[in-house]
Protein backbone atom coordinates (compact mmCIF):
# COMPACT_ATOMS: atom_id res chain seq x y z
CA UNK A 1 0.00 0.00 0.00
CA UNK A 2 2.44 2.57 -1.16
CA UNK A 3 2.03 6.05 -2.12
CA UNK A 4 4.19 7.33 -5.61
CA UNK A 5 5.96 10.39 -5.35
CA UNK A 6 6.66 11.85 -8.66
CA UNK A 7 8.97 15.18 -7.87
CA UNK A 8 12.63 16.47 -9.03
CA UNK A 9 13.20 18.90 -6.44
CA UNK A 10 14.99 17.37 -3.76
CA UNK A 11 14.51 19.35 -0.76
CA UNK A 12 10.35 19.51 -1.58
CA UNK A 13 10.85 15.43 -1.45
CA UNK A 14 12.95 16.02 1.93
CA UNK A 15 10.10 18.49 3.19
CA UNK A 16 7.28 15.50 1.96
CA UNK A 17 8.60 12.92 3.25
CA UNK A 18 9.24 14.65 6.42
CA UNK A 19 4.89 15.07 6.30
CA UNK A 20 4.67 11.95 6.08
CA UNK A 21 6.70 10.71 9.23
CA UNK A 22 5.05 13.44 11.19
CA UNK A 23 1.61 12.37 10.36
CA UNK A 24 2.68 8.83 11.29
CA UNK A 25 1.46 7.46 7.74
CA UNK A 26 2.16 3.84 7.63
CA UNK A 27 1.97 3.47 3.81
CA UNK A 28 5.56 3.89 2.56
CA UNK A 29 6.38 6.84 0.28
CA UNK A 30 8.21 5.96 -2.49
CA UNK A 31 9.98 8.46 -5.11
CA UNK A 32 10.86 8.78 -8.73
CA UNK A 33 12.70 11.98 -9.74
CA UNK A 34 11.32 12.17 -13.51
CA UNK A 35 8.85 11.73 -15.83
CA UNK A 36 10.06 8.71 -17.33
CA UNK A 37 11.01 7.18 -14.52
CA UNK A 38 7.42 7.67 -13.26
CA UNK A 39 6.69 5.86 -16.25
CA UNK A 40 9.27 3.05 -15.97
CA UNK A 41 7.88 2.63 -12.39
CA UNK A 42 4.85 2.24 -13.41
CA UNK A 43 5.08 0.14 -16.06
CA UNK A 44 7.17 -2.29 -13.78
CA UNK A 45 10.17 -1.67 -16.68
CA UNK A 46 14.03 -1.51 -16.17
CA UNK A 47 15.23 -1.45 -12.05
CA UNK A 48 11.55 -1.62 -11.53
CA UNK A 49 10.50 -5.03 -13.20
CA UNK A 50 10.01 -6.53 -9.61
CA UNK A 51 6.56 -5.58 -9.08
CA UNK A 52 7.29 -7.44 -5.18
CA UNK A 53 10.15 -5.32 -4.55
CA UNK A 54 8.31 -2.51 -6.67
CA UNK A 55 4.42 -2.80 -5.97
CA UNK A 56 2.21 -0.58 -7.23
CA UNK A 57 0.93 2.06 -5.21
CA UNK A 58 -2.58 3.46 -4.10
CA UNK A 59 -1.94 6.71 -4.25
CA UNK A 60 0.28 8.68 -6.67
CA UNK A 61 1.17 12.42 -6.15
CA UNK A 62 2.48 13.82 -9.46
CA UNK A 63 4.29 16.80 -9.49
CA UNK A 64 3.64 18.65 -13.12
CA UNK A 65 7.24 20.23 -14.05
CA UNK A 66 9.43 17.81 -14.08
CA UNK A 67 12.88 16.41 -16.31
CA UNK A 68 12.09 14.29 -19.90
CA UNK A 69 8.26 13.76 -19.47
CA UNK A 70 6.04 16.47 -17.79
CA UNK A 71 3.45 15.74 -15.12
CA UNK A 72 0.71 16.60 -18.07
CA UNK A 73 2.88 13.53 -20.21
CA UNK A 74 3.19 11.22 -17.15
CA UNK A 75 -1.06 11.19 -16.49
CA UNK A 76 -1.92 11.08 -20.46
CA UNK A 77 0.37 8.01 -20.68
CA UNK A 78 -1.33 6.64 -17.40
CA UNK A 79 -4.99 6.80 -18.44
CA UNK A 80 -4.19 5.48 -21.39
CA UNK A 81 -2.77 1.86 -19.82
CA UNK A 82 -5.54 -0.58 -19.68
CA UNK A 83 -4.05 -1.94 -16.52
CA UNK A 84 -3.37 1.56 -14.22
CA UNK A 85 -6.05 3.73 -15.74
CA UNK A 86 -7.99 3.47 -12.61
CA UNK A 87 -5.40 4.41 -10.43
CA UNK A 88 -5.72 7.60 -8.24
CA UNK A 89 -3.83 10.85 -9.21
CA UNK A 90 -3.13 13.75 -7.04
CA UNK A 91 -1.78 16.55 -8.36
CA UNK A 92 0.48 18.22 -5.89
CA UNK A 93 2.64 21.18 -7.53
CA UNK A 94 3.17 24.92 -7.15
CA UNK A 95 1.08 26.43 -10.16
CA UNK A 96 -1.75 26.97 -9.49
CA UNK A 97 -2.45 28.58 -13.35
CA UNK A 98 -5.43 27.77 -14.80
CA UNK A 99 -4.18 25.87 -17.94
CA UNK A 100 -2.45 23.71 -15.51
CA UNK A 101 -5.69 23.33 -13.88
CA UNK A 102 -7.75 22.59 -16.70
CA UNK A 103 -5.69 20.61 -18.48
CA UNK A 104 -4.61 18.26 -15.46
CA UNK A 105 -8.44 17.90 -14.99
CA UNK A 106 -9.24 17.59 -18.64
CA UNK A 107 -6.12 14.67 -18.88
CA UNK A 108 -8.15 12.50 -15.84
CA UNK A 109 -6.40 13.93 -13.08
CA UNK A 110 -8.95 12.96 -9.70
CA UNK A 111 -7.48 15.72 -7.76
CA UNK A 112 -5.66 18.83 -7.85
CA UNK A 113 -3.54 20.34 -5.10
CA UNK A 114 -1.21 23.81 -4.65
CA UNK A 115 1.87 22.79 -2.26
CA UNK A 116 1.39 25.20 0.44
CA UNK A 117 4.41 26.97 1.12
CA UNK A 118 5.14 26.75 5.20
CA UNK A 119 5.89 22.76 6.88
CA UNK A 120 2.85 22.95 9.20
CA UNK A 121 0.70 23.81 6.20
CA UNK A 122 2.11 20.56 4.08
CA UNK A 123 1.88 18.55 7.77
CA UNK A 124 -1.47 19.62 7.53
CA UNK A 125 -2.34 18.86 3.77
CA UNK A 126 -0.57 15.51 4.08
CA UNK A 127 -2.35 14.50 7.04
CA UNK A 128 -5.83 15.04 5.30
CA UNK A 129 -4.49 13.50 2.01
CA UNK A 130 -4.18 10.49 4.28
CA UNK A 131 -7.18 10.69 5.43
CA UNK A 132 -9.03 11.07 2.40
CA UNK A 133 -7.53 9.06 -0.10
CA UNK A 134 -5.47 6.31 1.59
CA UNK A 135 -8.41 5.74 4.58
CA UNK A 136 -11.83 6.84 2.92
CA UNK A 137 -11.11 6.48 -0.67
CA UNK A 138 -12.62 3.06 -1.55
CA UNK A 139 -9.68 1.66 -3.76
CA UNK A 140 -9.68 0.36 -7.34
CA UNK A 141 -9.23 -3.24 -8.01
CA UNK A 142 -6.06 -2.58 -11.10
CA UNK A 143 -5.67 -5.99 -12.55
CA UNK A 144 -9.13 -6.34 -13.40
CA UNK B 1 -21.10 30.21 -3.55
CA UNK B 2 -21.31 27.36 -5.54
CA UNK B 3 -23.39 24.49 -4.62
CA UNK B 4 -22.72 20.79 -4.14
CA UNK B 5 -25.25 18.72 -6.27
CA UNK B 6 -26.64 15.72 -4.30
CA UNK B 7 -28.09 12.92 -7.06
CA UNK B 8 -29.86 10.44 -4.81
CA UNK B 9 -33.48 9.04 -4.75
CA UNK B 10 -33.90 7.88 -1.24
CA UNK B 11 -35.13 11.08 0.38
CA UNK B 12 -33.72 9.69 3.54
CA UNK B 13 -30.27 10.22 2.70
CA UNK B 14 -30.78 13.39 1.17
CA UNK B 15 -31.71 14.71 4.65
CA UNK B 16 -29.44 13.13 6.34
CA UNK B 17 -26.78 14.20 4.42
CA UNK B 18 -27.83 18.08 4.15
CA UNK B 19 -28.20 17.41 7.95
CA UNK B 20 -24.64 16.60 7.92
CA UNK B 21 -23.78 19.83 5.68
CA UNK B 22 -25.49 22.15 8.19
CA UNK B 23 -24.43 20.35 11.37
CA UNK B 24 -20.54 20.96 9.59
CA UNK B 25 -21.77 24.82 8.62
CA UNK B 26 -21.06 24.60 5.41
CA UNK B 27 -21.46 27.57 3.37
CA UNK B 28 -22.27 26.22 -0.23
CA UNK B 29 -25.81 25.40 -0.74
CA UNK B 30 -26.86 21.93 -1.47
CA UNK B 31 -28.71 21.21 -4.46
CA UNK B 32 -30.56 17.82 -5.24
CA UNK B 33 -31.54 16.04 -8.29
CA UNK B 34 -33.41 12.87 -7.37
CA UNK B 35 -32.57 10.94 -10.53
CA UNK B 36 -30.30 10.09 -13.47
CA UNK B 37 -32.15 12.63 -15.80
CA UNK B 38 -32.06 15.22 -13.12
CA UNK B 39 -28.99 15.00 -12.52
CA UNK B 40 -28.20 15.75 -16.53
CA UNK B 41 -30.14 18.21 -17.05
CA UNK B 42 -28.94 19.94 -13.93
CA UNK B 43 -25.49 19.55 -15.32
CA UNK B 44 -26.52 20.36 -18.95
CA UNK B 45 -28.66 23.25 -18.45
CA UNK B 46 -31.88 22.23 -19.69
CA UNK B 47 -35.59 22.03 -19.23
CA UNK B 48 -35.82 23.37 -15.89
CA UNK B 49 -32.57 24.18 -15.06
CA UNK B 50 -32.05 26.44 -18.14
CA UNK B 51 -31.41 29.65 -16.01
CA UNK B 52 -28.14 29.39 -15.09
CA UNK B 53 -28.13 32.18 -12.81
CA UNK B 54 -30.53 30.39 -10.48
CA UNK B 55 -29.02 27.04 -11.45
CA UNK B 56 -25.21 27.87 -11.20
CA UNK B 57 -22.69 24.69 -11.71
CA UNK B 58 -21.71 22.62 -8.81
CA UNK B 59 -18.03 23.07 -7.33
CA UNK B 60 -18.18 19.28 -6.67
CA UNK B 61 -21.18 15.86 -7.22
CA UNK B 62 -22.16 13.25 -4.97
CA UNK B 63 -23.42 10.91 -6.55
CA UNK B 64 -24.86 7.83 -5.79
CA UNK B 65 -24.87 4.55 -8.33
CA UNK B 66 -28.64 3.35 -7.93
CA UNK B 67 -30.71 5.40 -9.26
CA UNK B 68 -34.18 5.76 -11.38
CA UNK B 69 -33.96 6.36 -15.27
CA UNK B 70 -29.98 7.02 -15.56
CA UNK B 71 -27.82 4.98 -13.33
CA UNK B 72 -24.85 7.11 -11.41
CA UNK B 73 -22.73 4.73 -13.53
CA UNK B 74 -24.75 6.66 -16.86
CA UNK B 75 -24.75 10.01 -15.54
CA UNK B 76 -20.93 9.50 -14.69
CA UNK B 77 -20.17 8.28 -18.21
CA UNK B 78 -22.24 11.05 -19.73
CA UNK B 79 -20.50 14.05 -17.51
CA UNK B 80 -16.93 12.73 -17.92
CA UNK B 81 -17.67 12.73 -22.06
CA UNK B 82 -18.76 16.67 -21.81
CA UNK B 83 -15.98 18.58 -22.80
CA UNK B 84 -16.19 20.92 -19.68
CA UNK B 85 -18.24 19.79 -17.33
CA UNK B 86 -16.01 16.62 -17.59
CA UNK B 87 -13.32 19.13 -15.02
CA UNK B 88 -16.49 18.69 -12.55
CA UNK B 89 -15.09 16.34 -9.87
CA UNK B 90 -17.61 13.44 -9.24
CA UNK B 91 -17.50 11.86 -6.00
CA UNK B 92 -19.37 8.68 -6.05
CA UNK B 93 -21.17 8.37 -2.26
CA UNK B 94 -22.57 5.37 -2.23
CA UNK B 95 -23.99 2.15 -0.09
CA UNK B 96 -22.35 -0.47 -2.19
CA UNK B 97 -19.00 -1.45 -1.94
CA UNK B 98 -19.49 -4.20 -4.75
CA UNK B 99 -15.60 -4.28 -6.41
CA UNK B 100 -17.97 -4.20 -9.58
CA UNK B 101 -19.50 -0.64 -9.21
CA UNK B 102 -16.26 0.41 -7.42
CA UNK B 103 -14.16 -0.77 -10.64
CA UNK B 104 -16.72 0.52 -12.80
CA UNK B 105 -16.78 3.91 -11.71
CA UNK B 106 -13.13 4.42 -11.37
CA UNK B 107 -13.23 3.09 -15.49
CA UNK B 108 -15.62 5.68 -15.87
CA UNK B 109 -13.27 8.30 -14.50
CA UNK B 110 -14.79 9.10 -10.91
CA UNK B 111 -12.70 11.09 -8.82
CA UNK B 112 -13.17 9.62 -5.68
CA UNK B 113 -15.37 6.40 -4.44
CA UNK B 114 -16.44 6.73 -0.91
CA UNK B 115 -19.24 4.44 1.01
CA UNK B 116 -22.02 5.34 2.99
CA UNK B 117 -21.71 5.23 6.55
CA UNK B 118 -24.73 3.30 8.34
CA UNK B 119 -24.01 5.79 11.37
CA UNK B 120 -24.83 9.57 11.45
CA UNK B 121 -22.19 10.65 13.10
CA UNK B 122 -19.53 8.83 11.15
CA UNK B 123 -21.55 9.98 7.90
CA UNK B 124 -20.65 13.48 9.42
CA UNK B 125 -17.43 13.26 9.92
CA UNK B 126 -16.96 11.27 5.98
CA UNK B 127 -18.81 14.52 5.26
CA UNK B 128 -16.33 16.43 6.72
CA UNK B 129 -13.31 15.30 5.27
CA UNK B 130 -15.32 15.60 1.91
CA UNK B 131 -15.48 19.12 2.52
CA UNK B 132 -12.57 19.67 3.68
CA UNK B 133 -10.88 17.94 0.91
CA UNK B 134 -12.76 18.63 -1.92
CA UNK B 135 -14.35 22.28 -1.21
CA UNK B 136 -10.92 23.86 0.97
CA UNK B 137 -7.89 21.85 -0.31
CA UNK B 138 -8.42 20.71 -3.71
CA UNK B 139 -7.78 23.71 -6.78
CA UNK B 140 -11.19 23.97 -8.38
CA UNK B 141 -10.84 23.33 -12.07
CA UNK B 142 -12.16 26.00 -14.48
CA UNK B 143 -15.24 26.00 -16.53
CA UNK B 144 -15.43 28.50 -18.46
CA UNK B 145 -14.99 28.08 -22.06
CA UNK B 146 -12.87 25.21 -23.02
CA UNK B 147 -9.40 25.61 -22.60
CA UNK B 148 -10.48 28.81 -20.16
CA UNK B 149 -10.07 29.67 -16.67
Amino acid sequence: MSVLLVEDNPDDVALIQRAFRKANIANPLRVVTDGEEAVAYLAGRGEYADRARHPLPVLVLLDLKLPKRSGHEVLAWLRSQEGLRRLPVAVLTSSREAADVNRAYDLGANAYLQKPVGFEALHELVGTLNLFWLILNEKPDLCS
Amino acid sequence: MDPILVVDDDPDDVELVRRAFRRLRVVNPVRVASDGEEAVAYLAGTGPFADRLANPLPALVLLDLKLPRRSGHEVLDWVKAQPVLRRIPVVVLTSSGERRDVDRAYDLAANSYLVKPVRFDDLVRLIGELNVYWMILNEPPGLGAEGDP
